[in-house]
């Protein structure tokens, strides 16, 4: 009981802390909220040190098999304690920008991430559902944040509806995998199935209902209806969240379900998500050419990405779950970098949003047009970037495993998706700014984005390194 | 006696209204917040038949916190309604389409 108390520390660290962040700002009658927000961010750094700390030699299952913590667990969790650190940062300062400061958002932040954190140690399908409501009760909540916005709210009811919808679809798959193997937990799951005395079909059955559901959280197609509307209503510090660290999370829960719970189906989810993933690359990189708001073509481009991290787990090797973390990990880097680079542009009075706001960047700014343009590079998967090596490690793990027809379909596809990043490159370049105003936003804000970009372009050039962390996460 | 089928009738029944009225529901935003409701109530059978059926105490655990996590959500749910409300002094399914694309 001593050592499972020791594993859960971080998120007891983090429960406590968000817990005292709460009380204390309460309490505070300062309208900037300088002390939830440093508050948030010690919590954030204690976690991450904790995490490290407290890493298990060997992957170590606690509670009566519903936690289990392992290097991936460990690792994933480091990464959405450093990443959502990054995310406060951008957010203080769009929500200074815009009047929108409250405490709540910060709480509401920490809570989400004990959601990831649980998530990404549930080894059992009730921690998992725990943690996946944890997460999406506070993502509704931020959203809807921006009270007087109609768009925010209108997101907000989507995005709660359709959330609610997925966890319905989840519960009943998981009532009838617990119906069928008598068991919620995973090691005895697999038991049951390797024993062969059920029948496939009942299996198959919840099994697709928690496929669907786990598509609706991540925003694969045709379960993306709700991801433009919400990356576009919801203020921008919140779709920058919801962008980056929840999809380390969804990661994680669909590697434990997919390849902890039910590894004896694997031809058959295989076969799903290959379905899932031609359609979301298709429906992502297609429909993105037609946006003119720049949160709703990345949230398109999202879907896409959600759909070539799908090829790494179709893979369904270990070096092919390596491959999609190290995927999701590099899209949240991307994707934090480009919702603080609409954060920096923006004004109280004008959200950069249009994709007019990027045009003639060059000639406002010529040092973040580079950034941008190393991210939107980078998006596209041209080398040495570091979106290239994501894309290039999922595809070698697919064909390694015989899946020729289907990197054919994804290289396609990204070539049409290479339009859009480069449609934003050639904005900022070659045509007439619409506006000369200088770019008016903090020396440090300043700092952490040139970092995060030029991070992008510094792993690309040396990707080994991430890709061996992502690859001992996996090795057992 | 009641077999496990018929339980699970009943159970996939409620699911199938709800997600139907979560769909074909034009009306009302509280409409769609009592289907949510009712879904998780009908998977809350399931897992009651399930755990009645295999004598397993595992799947009455997994109804309290699924009760549990519903009102939390049912809450934050109205809020969101009477935010809704507030703002456009409706709450009608048709009013939510100031995004395209």
């Amino acid at each position: 009981m001593r050592t499972d108390l020791i594993l859960l520390i971080p998120e007891i660290t983090l429960l406590v802390m968000a817990c005292l962040v709460l009380v204390v700002d309460a309490f505070s009658k300062d309208p900037l909220h300088k002390v939830t927000y440093w508050m948030a961010q010690l919590s954030l750094l204690l976690t991450f040190i904790t995490v490290i700390y407290y890493s298990p030699d060997y992957s170590y299952i606690a509670f009566n098999g519903s936690f289990v913590s392992d290097m991936m667990s460990v690792l994933l969790k480091a990464f959405i304690c450093a990443i959502t650190i990054v995310v406060f940062f951008y957010s203080y300062e769009y929500l200074k920008e815009n009047e929108l400061l409250k405490g709540e958002y910060f709480i509401l932040g920490l809570f989400a991430v004990l959601g990831m954190m649980v998530m990404s140690s549930a080894y059992h399908l009730l921690s998992i559902y725990l943690g996946l409501e944890l997460l999406s009760l506070s993502l509704y909540a931020m959203v809807a944040m921006q009270r007087e916005s109609t768009f925010a709210t209108e997101a907000a009811i989507k995005y709660f509806v359709l959330g609610a919808l997925a966890s319905g679809m989840l519960l009943y798959g998981i009532s009838m995998i617990y119906g069928v193997t008598g068991s919620l937990q995973f090691t005895d799951i697999v038991d049951t199935i390797n024993s062969g005395t059920i029948d496939k079909v009942y299996l198959v059955y919840g099994m697709i209902f928690l496929i669907v559901g786990m598509a609706f959280k991540l925003g694969a197609a045709p379960f993306h209806m709700w991801v433009p509307d919400v990356y576009q209503g919801a203020p921008t510090s919140v779709t920058l969240f919801i962008s980056s660290a929840p999809k380390l999370a969804a990661f994680a829960m669909a590697v434990r379900i997919l390849s902890d719970g039910l590894s004896p189906l694997i031809e058959d989810w295989q076969s799903i998500l290959s379905v899932l993933a031609i359609l979301s690359m298709a429906v992502g990189n297609i429909i993105a050419i037609a946006q003119t708001n720049i949160k709703r073509m990345l949230a398109y481009s999202t879907i896409a990405h959600v759909g070539y991290l799908f090829l790494g787990l179709i893979a369904g090797t270990a070096s092919g779950f390596a491959g999609s973390m190290f995927y999701i990990i590099s899209y949240a880097f991307m994707s934090m970098g480009t919702f603080g680079m609409i954060i920096l542009l923006g004004r109280y009075d004008l959200e950069a949003d249009s994709l007019d706001d990027f045009k003639g960047l060059f000639l406002r700014n010529r040092w973040f047009a580079f950034i941008m343009l190393c991210l939107m590079f980078s998006m596209a998967g041209v080398p040495p970037f570091l979106g290239f090596w994501s894309k290039w490690f999922v595809l070698k793990e697919l064909i390694a495993s015989g899946f020729i027809e289907l990197a054919a379909i994804s290289v396609f596809f990204s070539i049409i998706g290479v339009y859009y990043y480069l449609r934003i490159v050639k904005l900022m370049y070659f045509d007439e700014p619409e506006t000369m105003s200088a770019i008016k936003a903090t020396q440090q804000m300043r700092v952490v984005l040139t970092i995060n970009g030029i991070l992008i372009l510094l792993i690309g050039l040396a990707p080994n390194s991430l890709m061996h962390i992502c690859l001992s996460a996996f090795s057992g | 006696m009641i077999t496990l089928p018929e339980v699970l009738l009943l159970g996939t029944l409620l699911f199938c209204i709800s997600v139907a009225g979560i769909f074909l529901n034009r009306k009302n935003v509280l409409i769609l917040l009592m289907c949510i409701e009712l879904m998780l109530l009908s998977v809350n059978i399931n897992f009651i038949a399930f755990s009645h059926f295999l004598g397993d105490i595992h799947g009455q655990v997994f109804v309290f916190f699924i009760l549990t996590v519903a009102a939390a959500e049912s809450a934050i749910g109205l809020a969101i309604l009477v935010v809704m409300f507030r703002n456009q002094d409706t709450i009608n399914v048709d009013e939510l389409n100031s995004m395209k694309g």
